[in-house]
């Protein structure tokens, strides 16, 4: 049963694959490359993950993903010396305020968790 | 300034740090280590960020004071919000990271040539694409997050909301946001790019609304994974590796993460999704309510009957937190320990909010992990305990779901506790759960029904032991 189902999706995915390859642009590969085997590496990564540890999970993903902060940084800082302040640098600087929330919120409170879960004492 | 091969491999390295991060969670005892790498990974990243682009005048202390506020931010809400409130953190922090997306997006579309994507107007067609998708996702997560903050919150109800036409409506903006896009990159119309936004946050919005405060498990987790593909666009945007893989990785993790919930309840992907779950099937099963006999108890009742046990499992659900019961329930096993009454915990995948919403309470309360049981390793045990100890669950426990093919949870996978000899159900009243459905386990031969707050009921019987 599961062979059955499964063998529908990895034809779909490997079309798919195919017409990345046959319409994208040269650079666009190597990206796609690490792209894809970082999901597979996620795959197999997070099913090693134990349930008690989700939640933690979750938090650290959340601030590790801002690491997005480094596109808003190259938009904040790409303003000209007379005018820093043009929209786009403010959207960036926007966007390195509501990272900058997210990776100390989340690698800290992530931090607050982790140190709660203790094992059991053995002298007892 | 740093070559471009230097960041690189930086970059590289961050990614791989991050990797190592999620790695280290797969045991508590590593868990302290791995957020060690992922801050180290963080810091590199934003490091040689500075570094390359070698800009140190005037923008470079601007962006220091809103990296600097953000922080402080960050850094106040991290040490001041309770466990019981991790859900709607997490929520909270998902809607960022899409705003941070779509906010990186937009600086891209305006000022192309800063990240090397060509001119206003005429931006690579790759890069465009990528863009867009970035944008549209971040998007969806902030507007999405949002509208689950607010239920969480229980700013807004946590019912599903639902329309006539609802799917149609959704599937005609998912097909125009395609549309536009597509319209997009051939005229590269800033107004359509405006418009593109516009409708994904408002699809990001009508995609939540309908989905029910015991499916944010689900949410929270697809919320995640929708995060992660965010910033995995904006990588492609930017040509960066550590965006790229930590976006893959993120997304692959709040994927598996909405699978295992979605497994928990026995439903699909997409019928969760799809939504209005609990909000019709109320009707059909209330008609046989309150006419069967209940037998219900007082603390100390339960005191005796937990007093004269020699194991008690105990199962923790949503109630519990709301109660803020936690630190009550260990003090109540402690006594429980002295009295030499072996103790263990039972959790079901989607008891609580998030994925591992109990377990964190638990340890908050000081609970070892290692007493601390999934539902496939404690099932069995329940045959053999003496005393189930629920507390805030229901859902979970209902023996409907392996007996009623009709029932809407047949077929979820649920905590054998009636196999116990006693249960102790701890509820503020008889009405049914999230799922609407009356358990059958409170109707139950060996079933004490504690009618209370449970936090006040637990401290009780810790008193009559």
């Amino acid at each position: 049963m599961v062979k059955k189902s499964s063998f529908f999706p990895v034809f779909i995915a490997i079309f798919l694959l195919f017409l990345v390859g046959a319409f994208a642009p040269e650079s666009f590969m190597n990206h796609f490359t690490v792209f894809v085997l970082s999901c597979f590496i996620g795959y197999m990564v997070i099913w090693n993950v134990t349930a008690s540890l989700h939640t933690p999970l979750m938090s650290v993903t959340n601030a590790i993903s801002s690491v997005i902060i480094v596109g808003a940084i190259i938009a904040g800082l790409a303003g000209n010396s007379e005018n820093i302040f043009n929209t786009s640098s403010i959207f960036g600087f926007l966007a390195i305020s509501l990272a900058a929330i997210n990776i100390f919120g989340g690698f800290l409170v992530t931090q607050r968790m982790l140190a709660m879960y203790k094992k059991k004492k053995k002298d007892k | 300034m740093l070559s471009a091969n230097l960041s690189a491999i930086f970059y590289l390295i961050s990614g791989v740090l991050f990797i190592l991060a999620l790695r280290g969670l797969s045991s508590p005892e590593t868990s302290r280590q791995g957020n060690f790498f992922g801050i180290l990974g963080m810091i590199i990243a934003v490091t040689v960020t500075f570094l390359s682009i070698g800009n140190f005048s005037t923008g470079f202390v601007v962006v220091l004071i809103f990296l600097l506020i953000g922080g402080l931010i960050g850094a106040f809400i991290a040490y001041k919000i309770p466990m019981t409130a991790m859900p709607e953190l997490v929520a909270g922090f998902h809607s960022l990271v899409g705003l941070a997306a779509v906010f990186v997006a937009i600086a891209a579309f305006l000022n192309p040539e800063a990240f090397n994507l060509g001119s206003p107007g005429n931006i690579k067609l790759g890069s465009l694409i990528e863009m867009s998708i970035g944008a549209a996702v971040g998007a969806i997560t902030f507007s999405g997050s949002i509208i689950a903050f607010l239920k969480l919150q229980g700013i807004m109800s946590g019912s599903p909301i639902t329309f006539k036409g609802q799917h149609p409506l959704n599937a005609l903006i998912l097909i125009s946001i395609i549309v536009i896009t597509y319209f997009l990159c051939s005229t590269q119309s800033a107004n359509l790019f405006w418009i593109l936004l516009a409708i994904s946050f408002l699809i990001g919005f009508l995609l939540i609304i309908p989905i029910g405060g015991a499916d944010m498990p689900v949410v929270i987790s697809m919320l995640n994974s929708y995060s992660g593909w965010a910033a995995a666009g904006i990588g492609f945007t930017l040509e960066n590796t550590a965006l790229i893989i930590t976006g893959a990785l993120v997304g692959s993790s709040g994927a598996i993460l909405s699978y295992i919930m979605c497994k928990g309840m026995n439903r699909s992907f997409f019928n969760v999704i799809l939504g209005g779950f609990g909000a019709t099937e109320q009707s059909s099963s209330s008609q046989n309510k309150e006419q069967r006999p209940v037998k219900s108890g007082n603390a100390d009742d339960a005191a005796f009957l937990m007093k004269n046990a020699s194991s008690v499992i105990i199962v923790p659900g949503y109630g519990m937190a709301v109660a803020q019961a936690q630190h009550a329930l260990r003090e109540m096993v402690d006594t429980l320990k002295k009295n030499d009454i072996k103790v263990s915990y039972a959790i079901h995948p989607v008891a609580g909010r998030m994925p591992g919403h109990m377990n964190v309470l638990l340890a908050e309360a000081n609970v070892p992990y290692d007493e601390v049981f999934e539902l496939e390793e404690i099932n069995n045990d329940f045959a053999n305990a003496d005393v189930a100890f629920v507390i805030g669950a229901n859902d979970v426990t209902n023996p409907v779901a392996k007996t009623d093919p009709q029932s809407p949870i047949y077929g979820m996978p649920v905590l054998d506790v009636e196999k116990c000899k006693s249960v102790l159900f701890v509820k503020r009243s008889l009405s049914p759960g999230y799922a609407g459905i009356d358990n059958d386990l409170f109707y139950k031969e060996n079933t004490l029904m504690l009618f209370a707050d449970a936090k006040k009921m637990t401290e009780d019987i810790t008193k009559n032991l």
